[in-house]
């Protein structure tokens, strides 16, 4: 692929330069964080750059192993953060659960089955593919979070009237898991639909630019969205199937703490 | 049927001993805050005692399962809850979230004879108003085959003809198939015609 000269990437700037000049204009004050935006951006990817040099110069399993435990862990600590409500500790550990055996079990299937790719903690592959399968099951998970805890609160009359007419707890939440699912896997199904038309995705997106066939590159995107779609739609179930869990206790009443 | 011994519910109850008997419609009153929601809830175990004991049929309520109770002793709470569908699905649900078997239409049509709603099955609960939507919750509950039902206010929504009208069918019904009936009222005249029992809360202990 083409490299880009240090002189080509500085000249970039320029389009930075362009909106900077028509915010100062127009008296927008947007100056400073489009500024810290841009020198985040490029310091983070270089940093990124540089590691992935690294990584990929020196595949080892532990170093692929450590980066999935720290996108793992960063993931989870994303979706405590991006709760609107204060998340009682039970229902972090659900998030912690589902986020680890429904993201693995797909990465797995993924790189080992599928894929197929050799070593096993080949970095060129496991790291990319695991980004991704994180990345949006972490945003299906923050959902589904948002969604039970919201429901279960504005619903409980309905939990309760169930319960009260002899329904098991399952049963009583059936409702309200089925549409929490529903609403995680919702955005990842509609950004399936203008695939190919609407925008290029961006893993085919980056193989074409570096000079990969177009139809091995489809390949690739289509097996990731089902993969990722699959990995979303198995963590959203694993997280509702324990956090629902967490509003009951061993009389299957409901527990709500206001 | 029940039997309360020294039970303390947080601030809210405190009963030294209270008995209701089976066969013998049991009126429970008392003001607004007095702590009647509360002490039927304990009954139904959708909320557990701090201290004494209940009894039911003689085993404490801790020993019952509570899905198994709870399918024993219905409870319908003071606002109706309606689920999605219609009228047909709302009288169902009970029978579904109990685990029995469905009933016909004609079964159906009979309860809402008796709670007095002349409407058709598969009309969209949504059109509903207040009251009817109560009758509704009730006919739910009585569909099931249950040993006692706790309706807590159940007729608070209903016109004072429709409200009399209503709970003397109901009563009829319960004593016709053998069940058992304890309601919450606000209402001493309700309580007074038709409870075989009355008993009174009033902040949280027990005065008949």
């Amino acid at each position: 692929m083409k490299d880009i000269s240090i002189y080509q990437l500085i000249s970039s700037y320029l389009f930075v330069i362009i909106l900077l000049f028509i915010v100062r204009k127009r008296g927008i004050e947007r100056e400073k964080e489009i500024l810290i935006a841009s020198i985040r951006m490029s310091l983070q990817l270089m940093i990124m750059g540089y590691i992935l040099v690294y990584i990929i110069e020196n595949p080892s399993p532990l170093l692929t192993l450590l980066i999935l435990i720290f996108m793992e862990g960063f993931s989870i600590y994303n979706i405590y953060k991006r709760a609107k409500v204060n998340i009682k500790f039970k229902l972090k550990i659900a998030i912690a659960i589902s986020m680890i055996i429904g993201t693995v079990l797909s990465i797995a299937y993924f790189l080992f089955v599928i894929i197929n790719i050799y070593p096993w903690f080949n970095p060129r592959y496991f790291i990319p593919i695991a980004g991704m399968f994180i990345g949006n099951s972490m945003t299906g998970v923050s959902l589904g979070v948002n969604r039970l805890v919201d429901d279960i609160r504005k619903r409980k009359d309905e939990i309760e009237a169930a319960l009260m007419l002899g329904a098991t707890p399952k049963m009583a939440v059936k409702n309200i898991i089925d549409s929490a699912f529903d609403s995680s896997i919702l955005p990842t199904v509609n950004s399936m639909v203008g695939m190919g038309i609407v925008f290029l995705p961006g893993t085919m997106t980056g193989q074409i630019l570096s000079g990969t066939w177009p139809l091995v590159a489809i390949k690739y995107q289509i097996s990731i969205m089902l993969g990722v779609l699959g990995s979303v739609a198995i963590t959203v179930m694993i997280f509702l199937y324990f956090g629902y869990k967490t509003y009951f206790n061993d009389e299957a009443q409901l527990v709500v703490d206001e | 049927m029940f039997k309360l011994t020294n039970v303390k519910y947080k601030n809210i109850l405190n009963i030294d001993y209270l008995e209701i008997e089976k066969n013998k419609i049991t009126c429970i009153i008392g003001e607004s805050g007095s702590g009647k929601t509360t002490l039927v809830r304990l009954l139904n175990k959708m909320i557990s005692y701090d201290q004494g004991e209940i009894y039911f049929k003689e085993r404490s309520l801790k020993d019952w399962d509570s899905i198994e109770l709870r399918r024993k002793v219905s409870m319908l709470s003071q606002n109706p809850v309606m689920f999605k569908g219609n009228i047909r699905d709302n009288l169902l649900i009970g029978l579904k979230f109990s685990q029995r078997p469905l009933v016909e239409d004609e079964v159906l049509k009979e309860i809402l004879n008796i709670v007095k709603l002349d409407k058709d099955l598969d009309e969209n609960i949504y059109n509903l108003s207040g009251g009817e939507k109560q009758r509704v919750a009730l006919g739910r509950i009585l569909l099931l085959p249950s040993y006692v039902y706790i309706l807590d206010e159940p007729t608070s929504a209903l016109d004072e003809k429709t409200e009399d009208e209503v709970i003397k069918a109901i009563i009829d019904y319960v004593k016709k198939n053998n069940r058992n009936l304890i309601m919450v009222t606000h209402s001493k005249k309700i309580a007074i015609n038709y409870g075989e029992r009355v008993i009174e809360v009033s902040k949280g202990k027990i005065k008949e």
